[in-house]
C-alpha cells in the first residue's frame, strides 16, 4: 500500500513540472507583461522598472529565469508575486483559508442534504415523495450556479436578510467570537447555497440509483427472512453497501475543493484564490499563477489518492500492489 | 418527458437561426430614449372595447423626483402590427439575403415584447440573436473536444504500452488544472484586438481544449477491452491498418456512451461560455450571448425597476434542462447503467 501511494507521488512530479513549464511559456510568450502596464505609467520612471525587473531576474533569458523558479521550489519557494510584491506563497496562505471554509461548507451541506434524500427518495421508490424530490434535482441540475447567485442577492437586496457580497462586515472586528462566527456564516450563506445546488442534485441521483439496486440485492431477503427489524435491514445492511462506492466521489469532491468555487468568489466578492486567479492572470502575474496550477495540480493528485486509499480501505475486494 | 426537451430545443435553434428573419429589430439597433423601457403587450381590443388588427400603443417617458425614468402608455398613439415588415437588408448567417422581418411596427413606434435592456435595445431580438452564439458554442465546442478525445482515446486504448502512458499522463495534465482556471488562464492571452467572431472562435477553442481530456480516459478505459475481441483480431489477421480498424472496428462500439456524453456535456460549454460572458470575458457588447445579457442583472438593484433583464438566465436554464433531459432519456434508453458526468461549475 505505501509502495503504491510513493509510486503514484513520484509519477506526478515530473507532471507538475512539465504543466509549470507549460504555463511559464504561456505567459512569457504572449503578448504584454506586467511591467508593461507600469511602463505607460508617467508617474514611474524607467529606472524603477527596470530596478523590478533586475530583482525578479526578469532581464535574464527565460530558461535561466524557469530553472531559477524550480531550483527554488525545492527550498519551498514559489517566487515572488508582481502585483503584491510579497512571495507568492503568502499571498495564496491568506486566500487559501477563505476558499477552504466556503468550499468545506457547502461539502458538508451537499452531503448533509443529498444523501438523505438519495435515501428517502429510494425508499418510497415511485411514489409521490420520489417524484418529488427528483423533479426538484432536475431543476437543480439545471440551474447555473451563476443564476441563483443572481436570484439570491437579488432576495437579500430586497430584504436585507443577508449581506449582499464580501466575506465580513464593516464592524466584524468588535463582534464577540460568537458574534464573529455568525458574521461569517451570515456572508457564505448565498455562496454556500449556490455552490451546492448542483453537486446536491448529482448527489443525490446517484445515492438514490445505488440504494434502489442494494435494496435488489438477495441478501436484503436473507436479512429479512431470518428476523431482522426493517429498520436494520435497511439502516445497517443495505446503507452501508449503498454508500461505498460514494467515497470514490467524496475522494474527487476533495480535489475541486480549492477551485471549484472560483466563479462565485469572483461573482459575490468573496476574497478566495478563485478571485486571486483572476487578478493574477490578468496582470500577468507569472509566478502566481504557476503557483496556483501547481497548488491545485497537487490537492488534484491528494484526491485522487485519498478517493483511491478510502475505497481500498472499505472494500477489501480492492488490493493496491 | 424527452420530447418536451426536443420541441425546446427545436424552437430555440430555429429562433436562434433565424433571428435575423424572426425578431423585429436588429441585435444593436438602440434608442437611447427607450432605455428599460418596459414591455410593450400586443392589444387586440382598444380603449373602448372593439376588436382590432393586433397593435401596441406608444410609449411616453417622463422623469419622477428621483429622476427615476418612468415610461406610460399613451393611448393617443397607435402602432398597428405589420407582417413581412420591410427594413434595412440582413443576411441569415452571412448567406441568405433578406430585408423582410416576420412582424414589427413603423417608427417612430417601438416593439418590445419583453422590455428593453439599458440602451434601448430590444430584449426579444436580442435573446434570439444571443442564442446564435450560446447555442452553438456548445454544438461546434462539442464536436471538437469528441473528435480529440475519440481519437486521442482511441489511438491510447488501441496500441497500449508507451504510447498509451504518454498520452495519458497528458491527459492527466489537463485534468490536474481546474477547468476555470485553465479557462481564465486561456482567455487572458487571447489578444485584445480580436474582432468578434475571432473572440467567437477562440472561445470554443478554448473550451473545447479543457473538455478532451476526461472522455478521451473513457474511451481509453473501453478500447482497452474492445481491443481483445474476436472481430479485432480478425481485422488485424486479415491485414488492416491500424487506423482503418481503430476508426472502423472500435470507435463505433463507443457511439452510444459518446451520444450521451456528448448530450449531457453540452450544458457544460453553455454554462461555461455564459460564466465567461457574464464576467465580462467572454463575447462583447454589442454583440449578445445570453451570458452576455445576463451581465446587466449583475448590477442587482436594476433588476427590481427592471425584471426582464433575468430572462436570458431563464433561456440558459431551459436550454440546460432541455439537454439534461434528452441525455437521460438516451441513456435510459441504451444502459440504464451510465453514471452522470461531472461539472466543475
Amino acid at each position: 500500500m505505501i509502495g503504491y501511494i510513493v509510486k503514484r507521488v513520484l509519477v506526478v512530479i515530473p507532471l507538475l513540472l512539465v504543466m509549470a513549464l507549460f504555463t511559464f511559456i504561456f505567459m512569457q510568450k504572449t503578448a504584454g507583461s506586467f511591467y508593461d502596464s507600469l511602463r505607460m505609467d508617467p508617474l514611474i520612471s524607467e529606472q524603477t522598472i527596470d530596478y523590478y525587473e533586475s530583482l525578479y531576474h526578469l532581464d535574464r533569458p527565460l530558461s535561466v529565469q524557469f530553472l531559477h523558479w524550480v531550483v527554488n521550489l525545492f527550498r519551498l519557494e514559489f517566487g515572488y508575486s508582481f502585483y503584491f510584491n510579497i512571495p507568492v506563497i503568502q499571498v495564496i496562505k491568506g486566500r487559501l483559508w477563505n476558499t477552504f471554509i466556503l468550499s468545506l461548507t457547502s461539502m458538508i451541506m451537499t452531503w448533509g442534504v443529498a444523501l438523505p434524500l438519495g435515501i428517502w427518495a429510494a425508499l418510497r421508490h415511485n411514489r409521490f415523495v420520489d417524484r418529488m424530490i427528483q423533479f426538484i434535482s432536475y431543476i437543480c441540475l439545471s440551474t447555473p450556479s451563476f443564476l441563483l447567485a443572481i436570484l439570491l442577492l437579488y432576495f437579500a437586496s430586497q430584504t436585507g436578510w443577508l449581506p449582499m457580497g464580501g466575506m465580513r462586515s464593516a464592524h466584524y472586528e468588535e463582534l464577540s467570537l460568537l458574534g464573529k462566527w455568525w458574521d461569517l456564516l451570515r456572508h457564505m450563506a448565498i455562496p454556500a447555497v449556490c455552490l451546492s445546488i448542483y453537486s446536491i442534485g448529482s448527489l443525490q441521483r446517484i445515492m438514490r440509483g445505488n440504494m434502489l439496486e442494494t435494496l435488489r440485492q438477495q441478501y436484503l431477503l436473507t436479512a429479512r427472512a431470518k428476523g431482522l427489524p426493517e429498520n436494520r435491514v435497511i439502516y445497517v445492511h443495505a446503507l452501508r453497501n449503498a454508500i461505498n462506492p460514494l467515497i470514490t466521489i467524496l475522494g474527487y469532491s476533495f480535489s475541486s475543493l480549492l477551485s471549484g468555487a472560483a466563479l462565485l468568489e469572483i461573482i459575490y466578492g468573496w476574497p478566495g484564490l478563485g478571485n486571486l486567479m483572476l487578478t493574477a492572470v490578468r496582470s500577468k502575474d507569472v509566478y502566481l499563477v504557476m503557483a496556483s496550477f501547481m497548488m491545485s495540480g497537487v490537492l488534484f493528485l491528494m484526491g485522487n489518492l485519498l478517493a483511491d486509499i478510502l475505497l481500498a480501505k472499505c472494500d477489501p475486494r480492492i488490493r493496491y500492489e | 418527458m424527452s420530447w418536451v426537451g426536443m420541441v425546446i430545443l427545436g424552437l430555440l435553434y430555429t429562433g436562434a437561426i433565424f433571428a435575423d428573419f424572426i425578431s423585429p429589430y436588429s441585435y444593436r439597433d438602440e434608442n437611447r430614449d427607450y432605455s428599460y423601457c418596459p414591455p410593450t403587450p400586443i392589444r387586440v381590443k382598444d380603449r373602448d372595447g372593439r376588436w382590432q388588427w393586433p397593435f401596441v400603443y406608444g410609449v411616453t417617458m417622463r422623469f419622477d423626483q428621483y429622476y427615476r425614468r418612468v415610461y406610460e402608455i399613451d393611448e393617443t398613439q397607435k402602432y398597428p402590427l405589420k407582417i413581412f415588415i420591410r427594413t434595412e437588408p440582413y443576411k441569415i448567417f452571412g448567406l441568405i439575403p433578406g430585408s423582410r422581418r416576420l412582424f414589427g411596427v413603423e417608427d417612430p413606434g417601438r416593439l418590445y415584447l419583453w422590455g428593453a435592456d439599458a440602451r434601448g435595445r430590444d430584449l426579444f431580438s436580442r435573446i434570439l440573436y444571443g442564442g446564435r452564439v450560446s447555442l452553438f458554442i456548445g454544438l461546434i465546442g462539442v464536436s471538437i473536444s469528441f473528435t480529440i478525445g475519440l481519437i486521442i482515446g482511441g489511438i491510447a486504448g488501441y496500441f497500449g504500452g508507451r504510447i498509451d502512458n504518454i498520452l495519458m499522463r497528458i491527459c492527466e495534465m489537463f485534468m490536474m488544472v481546474p477547468g476555470f482556471y485553465l479557462l481564465l488562464a486561456l482567455r487572458a492571452v487571447v489578444p485584445p484586438d480580436f474582432n468578434s467572431v475571432q473572440v467567437f472562435v477562440s472561445i470554443v477553442v478554448i473550451l473545447a481544449f479543457i473538455g478532451w481530456a476526461g472522455l478521451a480516459r473513457v474511451i481509453r478505459g473501453m478500447c482497452l477491452s474492445l481491443r481483445e475481441r474476436e472481430y479485432v483480431l480478425a481485422a488485424k489477421a486479415m491485414g488492416q491498418s491500424d487506423l482503418a480498424i481503430i476508426l472502423k472496428h472500435i470507435l463505433p462500439h463507443t457511439l452510444s456512451y459518446s451520444v450521451v456524453a456528448i448530450m449531457l456535456s453540452i450544458p457544460s460549454y453553455i454554462i461555461m461560455e455564459s460564466a465567461l460572458s457574464l464576467l465580462g470575458l467572454g463575447i462583447q457588447d454589442p454583440f449578445a450571448s445570453w451570458g452576455n445579457l445576463l451581465s446587466e442583472a449583475m448590477g442587482i438593484v436594476q433588476i427590481k425597476f427592471a425584471p426582464w433583464i433575468l430572462l436570458p438566465g431563464l433561456f440558459i436554464f431551459l436550454s440546460v434542462m432541455a439537454f439534461n433531459v434528452i441525455g437521460d432519456a438516451l441513456r435510459d434508453y441504451w444502459d440504464p447503467r451510465f453514471k452522470t458526468g461531472q461539472r466543475n461549475l
